[in-house]
Formats: structure tokens, C-alpha cells, sequence
């Protein structure tokens, strides 16, 4: 497979200034004051992109994932490293950063394309896809500056994507727009995979990497802690969430309760579509707590199938180990392994204060043969 | 055609696609093929900067031209008028003074806050960050055409035909000049980043820059004979502006010894050098101006890199 992005020991160190001397003035009365503190935003960050991949970029605030991104789009240049790129590229960061506003939106079009690095021919080309992608075709000759924000980061992102990039780079812009926007983008995205196109998404939504992405990266305070397939490297994000969560945790309850094993009253994990299933959990606790469970069933292929978030009565932990049913009274599910994650959170759902990324596998068994997540039982008989 | 094969050839042109690179250094070599393979953004950044500059505005680009216009009413009223300097057709020899220190004045006080005005622009958006110095002293060359279409108007009605002869000079000279504003502007935008001070200093500077250029006064009248008697006279010739200056002036001017319209006098308003020393001159200039605006791009190259922590 060829390799598209090639990113070679990037470190990326940013000065700090405590206090700025930028004037003349100052900087001539102070030459060598103002504290001044390097930051490592990236650390000996190594990994490369084979062409038509789709990699998620996951961490948590601060964690150099932007950084990186901004570093293989050439917005920032590394400290130290290299990144070797074949192709074209088109980012979606911030959209519409590019745009003038006292420019109409036809011009702006054309200058943003030129910023992405294309022709006026290629624009021309695909001018009219632009604006129909957009929706805002009788605006396209409005002054930006009297676009809502909505319509704003359409255009943005409208022209980013027919602009025919062979790697997009794709950060936290898929929350632009209403609902049905954001299907149409998450389709063009899809889209692009079919297509063969390398996709870098930046994001620190779980689900969507999940949803679009074969293979996740975990960055945490600026290393590489994972990089494999999805599920995987999610595993690795949550636990650090965790670890991160408990640096910060005020009533110091991380880490006083775990979920310690999982088991069904009969032993077996296998259960037939449409019956439910009952898992008894072991929790341990060293102190009295009151809390809701989240039960998450994800598909073996990373899909969300359900999430109960901290729903129903709390459930009261006394010291030492405590029995817990969860109960999952129907699965209407397919053939298939299913895997089910287990969280502790507090009353009011704030803090995760115990989390267990696959406690258990379910092995679903169903004759049918229908496709896809659900066992519907969809049948057809004359009339 | 079904979208599985499209990822084939995809894939087989990506593996003959050329390798772009991220790195702290940037070779020099890298640095200009890059701006060169961008240049349909600098012509896209031009005319997006003059037509903001003049949107919402009744006269739009006439503008270009009063304000020189009125510039020159003053400094011809001033110095010809109430003092008196008997220069005679005193306005064109003002004129292809001024057009020339505009377009220079206009790229460099333009270009030298540009990087930190677009700050949102340079932190969000991968492009040489040169081209938005360099669209701005592109903006100017257009005013700076503009002004020349006028002057030529002029000339036509007052009926002053321009030195012929020298006419091949013009594209010499204004190479030179687009090269040496280029050079500084581009120098003067990085380090406005690192001096906020720098674009106000450059004001200043330009200031005098203009009283030490023969624009509104005659160097070989005013001032040559007092640096000849120092030996200083090269030293005035260290501003590249007055190169071009004074050869925009032979061109357009055309005299070099005129007779005061005032006292009846000898004047000696230009340098009397033949075509060849001012073709080699001006040939001179435009190697100096190149090799410093090559020089101006390993300077940007090594502050840029700094630029997203102190923008």
C-alpha cells in the first residue's frame, strides 16, 4: 500500500511568554525579562497513513491532537521531525477562516479554492456543485460578512470537499450546521472512503470515530499512546479519560470503586435473538456510594447499537464487594458478537468514577437471514 | 462505474505523486518553487485587496488616482508656485517622481502590518505566508499602473513627448523597483510580528525615505554639488529608490540642463549620463534587488517559524 502521510518524530515546542515585551520600547528596557516557558504540544509523534484509510485522531482538550493536524497541513512547522505528504490536501480547520468578509461568496469561493491551492479552471469546474452543495445559491452574491454562521461554514465546507483532495483532514467540523447537513457531510465523507480518498479525522467524539474510522490514534498530553484499530485504541482513550478524570477529582472517588468481573447466572454469554440477558457484576467499593450505571452494546464493528445513560434508580454500593444485575431484558439483535462496556457515574451524572471497556462479549445467535444490526423478522405474504 | 475501481488508479497516481515535506527548514531552493507554484493565489489575493480596498466606495479604483493627483496639485503649488524653484513643466518632473515613490511607499507601509493584521488567516490556512506581503506590493504595482496610464494622459495634453531613446529603461527600472519593494516588504511583515513597533517606526522611516529621494526637489541642483565637495555622492546613491527615481525622471522629464523659468539661469536638473551608464546602473540595481529579495525569503523563512506563538 502506498503511504500518504509519512509523520517522522514531529516534536512541536511552543514558547510561553508570561509576559509579553513586544514593543520596542519594552523589549529595548527589558531585553532578556519576561518569563519565558517552552511547552511540548507534541513529542516524538510517529505514524503513517496508507492511502484510502480513515484514521481518527482522539485525545482529550490539550492533547496536541490540533497540533498535529495543524503541523501535517502545514499551518504549523514541526520543531523537530519531518511529515512527507503525497497528494493533495484540503483541511477543514475552523471553516471559513479563509474568508473575506466583505467579499461575496462567489469570490470568496474562488479565493478560498486558491488558498487550497486550486486553479481558477478547477473552480470553475466545479463552481456550480459548490453552491448547490451549500444551499445558499440565491446568497452565492452576498457580501459574506451578512451570511448567518450557518451559511458561513456550508460554503466552507462545500468548497473544501469538491475540491477533489486525495487526503482530507477533518477537524471537529462535523458538528456545523442542522441535523440534515451533517448527514450530508458524514455522507460525502463516506463517500470519499468508497472513493478510495485518505481521511484524517480529528475529533474527540468517540462515536464518530467509531462510525467512520478502521484504525484510531490516541494522543495524550502530546504522545502517541495508541495507535490500532478502533475499538482498540478507544479502549486506551477511555482508561486515560479516566486516569486524566482522576488527577482532577475533588472528592477523591476514582479509583475507590471497580467493576471487577462479570458473569451470567447460567455461565454462558450465549443468547438467542430476542431473549435477554442477565449479567451479574462484582463491584468493588471502599466506601459507601450512591450511583447510576451506563450500559453502552456496541457491535463488534464499532457501531453503537444502545446506551442507557444513568437511567433509574440509583443503586446504593456499601464497602467491599457488591452484587449488581444488569439486566437486558430483550436483544432483537442479529448474528453476531456484540460487546457490552460498564460505567459507574455519580448521582448526577457528572463524573465516570469506574468504567470497564468490554466487560463482557455477547454471542447473539439468530437463523434468519436478514443484514444489518436488528432482528426485525420483516416477512412478505400476498394479500 | 462502480466506485471500487475507481480507488485503483487513484492509488497508482498517488504513488507517482510528488513527496511534499514538513519540516523546521524549509530549503531556500523548496521556499520559491513553492511561492512560484502558488502564484494564482497572489493574483487572487491582488484583486481581492483592491476590490475590498475600494468596495462600497462611488469613485472605486479613480481613487488610486485622485489622491496621487491631489498630492501632486500640493507639491506642485508648494514648490513651484510660493517657492518658487523655476523648474520649468515643473509637474512632470514631479510626476514621474511621485509615481515611482508611491508604489514603493504604498507596498512597503501596506505590507509591513499585513501578517499580523491577517493573524486569523495565518493560523488557520497552509500557503507561503510571503504572498500576503507580496499582494500587497502586487496591489501597489496596480495603482502604480494606473498612475502611469494618467501620467501618460498628461503628457499627451501638455504635449511633452518623453525621452524615446530611454523608454527601454522603464522595464528595467520597474523590475528593480518591484523587486527591492518586495524585498523590504516582505522583511518588514515578519518582523512587525516579532516588533509591533516596527509599523509605526516605518512610517517614520518612509518619511524621510522620501526627503532623502529626489522627488519633490532636483538632486543635481540641490544637493549634488555640496556632497561632490565631501565626496558623499555615492552615499546618496545608496538609496535604490533614487536610481529609479531619477531615471523615471529622464525618461519622463527627458531635459537634464534646463533654463530657470524664474532668474533666466542654467539649471542642472538631472545627472547627464549617456543611455549605457543608466541602462548598467539600473541593470546593476535589478541584481542587487534580486539577490535581496532572495535574501528577504531566508529571513521570513527563519522568523515564520515562530510565528503562531507570538501572533
Amino acid at each position: 500500500m502506498t503511504t500518504v502521510i509519512e509523520v517522522r518524530g514531529v516534536t512541536k515546542q511552543f514558547t510561553i511568554h508570561h509576559e509579553r515585551h513586544q514593543s520596542l520600547k519594552e523589549r529595548v528596557l527589558h531585553p532578556r525579562s519576561g518569563s519565558t516557558e517552552l511547552f511540548n504540544a507534541l513529542r516524538k509523534v510517529s505514524f503513517d497513513v496508507g492511502v484510502g484509510e480513515t484514521v481518527g485522531i482522539v485525545g482529550h482538550n490539550g492533547s496536541g491532537k490540533s497540533t498535529l493536524l495543524k503541523c501535517i497541513c502545514g499551518v504549523l512547522k514541526p520543531t523537530e521531525g519531518q511529515i512527507r505528504l503525497r497528494g493533495s490536501l484540503a483541511a477543514l480547520l475552523e471553516l471559513g477562516a479563509g474568508f473575506q468578509p466583505e467579499l461575496s461568496g462567489r469570490d470568496n469561493v474562488y479565493l478560498y479554492g486558491a488558498m487550497l491551492g486550486l486553479s481558477r479552471r478547477t473552480v470553475d469546474a466545479v463552481f456550480d456543485e459548490i453552491v448547490e452543495f451549500s444551499e445558499i445559491a440565491p446568497f452565492i452574491d452576498t457580501q459574506v460578512k451578512f451570511y448567518s454562521s450557518g451559511m458561513y461554514v456550508r460554503l466552507a465546507f462545500a468548497v473544501a470537499v469538491n475540491v477533489d483532495p486525495d487526503i482530507l483532514v477533518v477537524d471537529e467540523v462535523l458538528a456545523v450546521g442542522d441535523e440534515r447537513f451533517q448527514a450530508k457531510c458524514v455522507d460525502r465523507i463516506q463517500h470519499f472512503q468508497r472513493e478510495g480518498r485518505t481521511i484524517l479525522l480529528v475529533t474527540h467524539n468517540a462515536d464518530q470515530v467509531r462510525a467512520l474510522c478502521d484504525r484510531a490514534i490516541v494522543l495524550d498530553g502530546g504522545d502517541l499512546v495508541a495507535d490500532g484499530p478502533t475499538h482498540e485504541s478507544l479502549r486506551v482513550f477511555r482508561e486515560r479519560l479516566l486516569d486524566d478524570a482522576a488527577e482532577h477529582d475533588p472528592e477523591k472517588l476514582l479509583g475507590t470503586i471497580q467493576i471487577e468481573s462479570v458473569t451470567t447466572p447460567s455461565g454462558s454469554f450465549e443468547v438467542r435473538s430476542g431473549a435477554g440477558a442477565q449479567l451479574e457484576v462484582t463491584v468493588s467499593s471502599r466506601g459507601a456510594f450512591s450511583g447510576n450505571f451506563v450500559v453502552e452494546v456496541f457491535t463488534r464493528a464499532g457501531l453503537l447499537v444502545s446506551r442507557s445513560d444513568a437511567q433509574g434508580a440509583p443503586v446504593n454500593l456499601v464497602p467491599g464487594a457488591n452484587r449488581v444485575a444488569v439486566d437486558l431484558p430483550r436483544l432483537p439483535l442479529l448474528d453476531g458478537v456484540y460487546d457490552v462496556n460498564l460505567g459507574v457515574v455519580d448521582a448526577l451524572g457528572h463524573t465516570v468514577v469506574a468504567w470497564r471497556e468490554g466487560a463482557a462479549s455477547l454471542q447473539v445467535i439468530y437463523d434468519g437471514r436478514e443484514s444489518g444490526i436488528v432482528a426485525l423478522g420483516a416477512a412478505v405474504t400476498q394479500l | 462505474m462502480d466506485e471500487a475501481s475507481l480507488a485503483g488508479p487513484r492509488e497508482r497516481a498517488l504513488a507517482e505523486a510528488p513527496v511534499r515535506v514538513v519540516s523546521a527548514r524549509v530549503g531556500l531552493g523548496r521556499r520559491l518553487a513553492n511561492l512560484w507554484s502558488r502564484r494564482e493565489l497572489l493574483w487572487g489575493l491582488v484583486f481581492s485587496d483592491i476590490r475590498i480596498k475600494y468596495k462600497n466606495s462611488a469613485l472605486g479604483i479613480f481613487w488610486s488616482m485622485l489622491s496621487p493627483a491631489f498630492t501632486l496639485a500640493v507639491y506642485y503649488m508648494v514648490f513651484s508656485l510660493f517657492l518658487k524653484n523655476g523648474i520649468p513643466n515643473f509637474v512632470v518632473y514631479l510626476f514621474a517622481g511621485l509615481v515611482v515613490w508611491n508604489m514603493f511607499l504604498t507596498a512597503v507601509s501596506t505590507a509591513t502590518g499585513v501578517i499580523v493584521d491577517r493573524a486569523a488567516l495565518v493560523k488557520k490556512v497552509s500557503f507561503p505566508r510571503e504572498i500576503l506581503a507580496l499582494s500587497n506590493v502586487g496591489a501597489a504595482i496596480v495603482y502604480f499602473v494606473v498612475q502611469i496610464v494618467v501620467l501618460v494622459v498628461f503628457l499627451l495634453v501638455l504635449r511633452h513627448a518623453p525621452a524615446w531613446g530611454y523608454l527601454w529603461l522603464l522595464p528595467v527600472s520597474f523590475l528593480a523597483l518591484a523587486a527591492f519593494a518586495a524585498a523590504i516588504s516582505v522583511v518588514m511583515s515578519a518582523v512587525n510580528v516579532y516588533f509591533r513597533d516596527m509599523k509605526h517606526l516605518i512610517e517614520v522611516v518612509l518619511q524621510l525615505w522620501f526627503w532623502l529621494t529626489p522627488v519633490v526637489y532636483s538632486y543635481e541642483n540641490s544637493i549634488a554639488p555640496h556632497l561632490a565637495a565631501h565626496g558623499l555622492s555615492v552615499l546618496y546613491f545608496l538609496n535604490p529608490v533614487t536610481l529609479v527615481v531619477v531615471t523615471f525622471q529622464r525618461i519622463f522629464y527627458v531635459t537634464p540642463v534646463v533654463h530657470s523659468t524664474v532668474t533666466g539661469q542654467v539649471l542642472n536638473i538631472l545627472p547627464t549620463w549617456s543611455f549605457g551608464k543608466f541602462l548598467e546602473l539600473n541593470l546593476a540595481l535589478l541584481g542587487l534587488s534580486l539577490v535581496a529579495f532572495v535574501v528577504a525569503e531566508a529571513v521570513f523563512g527563519r522568523l515564520e517559524g515562530n510565528f503562531e506563538s507570538e501572533l
